[in-house]
This record gives C-alpha cells, sequence and structure tokens, in this order.
C-alpha cells in the first residue's frame, strides 16, 4: 500500500459521505426519522387498545363475522358509467362476510353499531372487485387521525361498559363529525336482519366509462327484503348470535337479494369525506341484483382467508381523493398480516355449531 | 467465466445502470409505503408491482447475458480473500434480484390478493392461498430487503473505493469502459476519475 495521502482522505471521505447520505435518505423514506407518520399499524394498535386486548387471529376490527356466497347478476346498466366487467350482462360469482363492528369475536349481537358486508366480485376475464360496505350512509370520521382518536376515546371503561366521559367530551367537541353520527345512529333503525338492511358503499369512487369520461360515484346495495328495526331498548337482551343464526335460517329457507344502485355524484357533493351524506336527488342507476344463497361459519367458507381491501379494483373503478380509503387499504393490510401469523381461532357461528353436533 | 476485454459487455452495463435506477425506486417506494397509511400508500403500491415484475424481467435477460459473456478479471494485486468476497457478493445480489419479485409475487398469490400489476394486467397466482405461508413470505420481504439494502451499500461502497482509491480500472469496467489502446500500455491506468467519452 502506498502512504496514506490526503488525496486518499478526501476519497475516503467522499465514499463515507455517499453512503451516510443514501443511509439517511433510506431512513426517511422509512418514517424513521423525520416528522411522525400513522401507519397501519397505529391503526391495528388504536383498535386493540379500543377492544381492551389484542384477540389473536381475528380481524381487529369487524371480528365477528360469517361467511357467505352467491352471486351477481349484472344488468349492463352500469356500463354507462364504468368499463369493469361485472357491469356487463352476465351472472358472477361472489364470495363474502356479513360481520357486525367491534374487535370482539365473541360480542353479542345486540350492539348499535355498524352491520357490515363485504364481497369479493369476480368476472371470467380475470377482474376482481373487493368491497367493504356498513348498513349506514355515512362514517364517523373523515381521516385516519381522527379515526385513531376515536378509537382511543370510546374505549368502554371496564367499570361502566361505557366510554370515559372525561375523554369523550372534549373528544366530540373537537370531532363535531362524530357527535353528527353518534345522533344519526341514535335515530336510525337497525336492521333486525343482514338480509334487510342496504349497504353503502362508504366512500366515494371514480368511475370512467368506455368514452373515457371520469365521474364520482357512491353506491349502495338496496335489500328486497324490507327493513325492519330492532328494538333499541331492549338490545341487551337478544341471545349473544341472534342476527347470526337469524342469517343461517333465512338462507336455509330460500336466498337473499340487493339492487345494486350507482349514484353519480351532483356538482358541489363532498367527495373526499365520508362523514358528508349526498342529498336531494341523484342521477341513479340500478345496476344489477346480488343473490346470497348459502352462508357458512368462517371454519369453513372461503371469506375468513381474504382481506376485503376496498382498493382493490376492477380497471374502469378507482380510489376517488378520499383520504380515508388508503387508510382503510393499509389498516387492512396490517391486521390481516397480524392475524396471518398469529394463525386462525375459531369463530363464534363455529362454535354454536360445533355445541349443536356435541349435543 | 473470465472476459478478455477489460470491461462489462455494453449491454450489461446498460442494464445494471437501468436496475441500479428500478431498485433504488424500489427500495425507497417500498419502505414508504409500509411507513403510511395517507394517499400515498395507494399510490406507491400501484408503482412497486410493476417495477418488481421489471426487474424481474430484466434479471432473466441479464443472468444469461452476464454468463454468457464473461466478467473481467479482477486486479491480480487484489488479496485472494476480496476476491472471494466480490464474487459471493455478487452471486447474492443475483440471488436477491430474482428472490424478491418472486417473494412479493408468491406472497399475494399465498395471501389470495390478485396479483395485479398495472390495472389493465394481472399475473396468475404461483403459491396456494394459504395464510401462513403469506405471514412467512411477508416477513422474509421486509427482512430481506433491509439486507438488500445493506448490500448494495457494500457494493457501492467497494465501487467507490475501486474507483477513487485504487483507482484500477474495475470502476470503469461497468461505466464508461476504457479506451482501445494496445494491451501493453493499459496495465495501470490511473487516470480512473477522468471524464472520457464512451468507447
Amino acid at each position: 500500500m502506498p502512504p496514506f495521502s490526503r488525496a486518499k482522505a478526501s476519497a475516503f471521505a467522499v465514499i463515507g459521505a455517499i453512503v451516510l447520505l443514501l443511509v439517511g435518505a433510506f431512513a426517511w423514506a422509512a418514517g424513521w426519522i423525520g416528522p411522525r407518520r400513522i401507519n397501519g399499524g397505529d391503526v391495528t394498535a388504536a383498535l386493540e387498545y379500543n377492544t381492551g386486548k389484542p384477540e389473536d387471529g381475528y380481524r381487529r376490527a369487524h371480528s365477528k363475522g360469517i361467511c357467505f356466497s352467491g352471486s351477481f347478476a349484472g344488468n349492463g346498466g352500469g356500463s354507462a358509467l364504468s368499463t369493469a366487467s361485472a357491469f356487463k350482462s352476465g351472472r358472477y360469482p361472489v364470495i363474502g362476510r356479513f360481520s357486525l363492528a367491534g374487535g370482539n369475536p365473541l360480542a353479542g349481537d345486540g350492539r348499535n353499531v355498524f352491520h357490515s358486508m363485504a364481497l369479493i366480485l369476480k368476472t371470467p376475464d380475470g377482474q376482481e372487485w373487493r368491497l367493504a360496505m356498513d348498513h349506514t350512509p355515512i362514517f364517523p370520521v373523515a381521516d385516519v387521525a381522527s379515526f385513531i382518536a376515536l378509537q382511543r376515546a370510546t374505549k368502554p371503561d371496564p367499570k361502566t361498559g361505557k366510554p370515559d366521559p372525561a375523554v369523550m367530551k372534549p373528544f366530540l367537541a373537537a370531532h363535531p363529525e362524530v357527535k353528527a353520527f353518534q345522533a344519526f345512529m341514535m335515530k336510525a333503525v337497525l336492521p333486525n336482519s343482514f338480509a334487510n338492511a342496504t349497504y353503502y358503499s362508504i366512500n366515494a369512487f371514480r368511475f370512467t366509462d368506455a368514452g373515457g369520461t371520469t365521474r364520482i360515484v357512491r353506491w349502495q346495495f338496496e335489500p328486497e327484503a324490507p327493513l325492519v328495526g330492532l328494538d333499541k331498548k331492549h338490545l341487551e337482551a337478544m341471545p349473544r348470535d341472534a342476527l347470526f343464526n337469524e342469517i343461517i335460517a333465512r338462507t336455509a329457507k330460500g336466498p337473499s337479494r340487493w339492487h345494486l344502485k350507482l349514484l353519480v355524484a351532483n356538482p358541489g357533493d363532498v367527495t373526499d369525506k365520508a362523514t358528508v351524506a349526498w342529498t336531494g336527488p341523484h342521477r341513479t342507476i340500478d345496476a344489477g341484483t346480488l343473490t346470497i344463497d348459502a352462508v357458512q361459519p368462517e371454519e369453513t367458507g372461503a371469506c375468513r382467508d381474504m382481506n376485503f381491501d376496498p382498493t382493490i379494483l376492477p380497471p374502469g373503478i378507482a380510489v376517488s381523493d378520499d383520504p380515508l380509503l388508503a387508510a382503510r387499504s393499509k389498516a387492512y393490510s396490517s391486521s390481516f398480516t397480524r392475524r396471518a401469523i398469529e394463525g386462525s381461532h375459531s369463530s363464534a357461528v363455529g362454535e354454536d355449531l360445533a355445541k349443536e353436533h356435541a349435543r | 467465466m473470465s472476459r478478455r476485454s477489460p470491461d462489462f459487455h455494453p449491454a450489461l452495463r446498460l442494464i445494471h445502470w437501468l436496475m441500479v435506477a428500478l431498485v433504488f425506486t424500489m427500495l425507497f417506494v417500498g419502505v414508504g409505503m409500509v411507513s403510511t397509511a395517507g394517499p400515498a400508500y395507494v399510490s406507491l403500491l400501484a408503482l412497486h408491482r410493476p417495477i418488481g415484475i421489471a426487474i424481474l424481467a430484466l434479471v432473466l435477460v441479464r443472468l444469461p447475458l452476464r454468463l454468457a459473456t464473461g466478467a473481467p478479471p479482477l486486479p491480480d494485486d487484489l488479496p485472494t480473500m476480496q476476491k472471494r468476497i466480490a464474487w459471493g457478493s455478487h452471486v447474492l445480489l443475483y440471488l436477491t434480484l430474482f428472490a424478491m419479485p418472486l417473494i412479493g409475487w408468491g406472497m399475494l398469490s399465498a395471501g389470495g390478493y390478485p396479483v395485479q400489476v398495472t390495472k389493465g394486467f394481472t399475473l396468475p397466482p404461483i403459491l396456494p392461498h394459504d395464510l401462513r405461508l403469506y405471514a412467512v413470505l411477508r416477513e422474509a420481504h421486509t427482512v430481506i430487503a433491509l439486507l438488500f439494502f445493506a448490500l448494495i451499500l457494500a457494493h457501492l461502497a467497494a465501487a467507490l473505493m475501486h474507483g477513487l482509491i485504487r483507482r484500477d480500472g474495475v470502476f470503469r469496467s461497468m461505466t464508461t469502459g476504457h479506451r482501445r489502446v494496445p494491451a501493453t500500455t493499459s496495465e495501470h491506468d490511473h487516470s480512473e476519475d477522468t471524464v472520457r467519452p464512451l468507447a
């Protein structure tokens, strides 16, 4: 080796600086340094905090559910708004999941919470559309930071079973949209069956037709079964799995049907906040009929090991400017990975069936 | 295989630098997208998959080309141990270039996800739908990515040592190439860092 020279020293310095610069940039991209970012793990952690503990192997939200299968019959009407193959005339297989909000997979059904329907719709050309919907046209919060704050504020006090008013009061003062949602939930009919609820897209999406025109659309699945509400004063008296047993018994007698209605945004409609309903008349297209003709416990159904990520969309449908969509995608993915690592466990409905068999 | 020319084949050099751009983009996009639940997550994910498949396609062209055209010999005065480390690190680099896209593809398959590369282009699954498999591959994807970044930094630092300190022509063999001169005078060229036109 020749003697250590000044030129060599500066060359080492240059190499060191380049490497350090790259490490620094990488650490910044990864969020290890710089401003704190909210990631999917923060959302699942907030959900676990609200539930009281992580329920290993289960979805961190909507952990109580049942699988179903059926089909969607497109009538061609939706093609006026989107090139997605599901809107072309034809019958396409569907799997999905009914669920109730909350992180406890064995919670009782008598709760004034989201009743939800998730779907995976596949067309023969390989397109896939995943949907995750609630029975309310609006969502309590519009962004992920508020969602995390909501989970933390509404954690039930173990003594009272209700959120701590000392936490809840300032939270509601800072979040009028949550207050408005709670007022809505107090008044709204709570469906007495999974089969007679309308399920809403929650967020707006971008639909593009064959001519290249893009419109903002929300959708809803409207049931054929007439809506009947639960008696909200006596929810505690309901058997633990009343709603789940009802859909099992109902489906054994015959299928349930919904009509997919696509609502096109009017000028001035809010498209980036799921907290704001679209009111008044809207251009509405009936795109087809969903038929659910079989239900299965999660142990044997096809829904448990699926992530109903609402950003998995066919060509012709894309995410809108609603920031909640990315947050849902990331949070669902985080929950999915956690439960994949933990391994799956039995469901409430599966346990009921096992008990029945044992008798 | 050893190569008579002091430089890598021009096509190999082109692919190398194209992949430098893609792999760096990929690593930064990858750690960036997992760090946020903001709208960037969806956009970055939409970039991540096509770039990953592009890297897989390029390495499928690159490895046969590298095996067919060979590599120029390392300088004679380089210690044997360093030569071995150089060889081993290149094997690892190639392995990872194959492994990362394949793990990503396999992980989506095992998770039951559609392997949507772009809006209109979906690949078939390469593994069965199995959450245990998904969990293992998802972990591996992160761990290998971080080790890959470290390996690339070591590779870059070593290349710069050749180019700026040893000035032994190794760096130029993957960049501009050596000037075509009679073999007898090109043994020790100390003008590594001077700018010269492409050969």
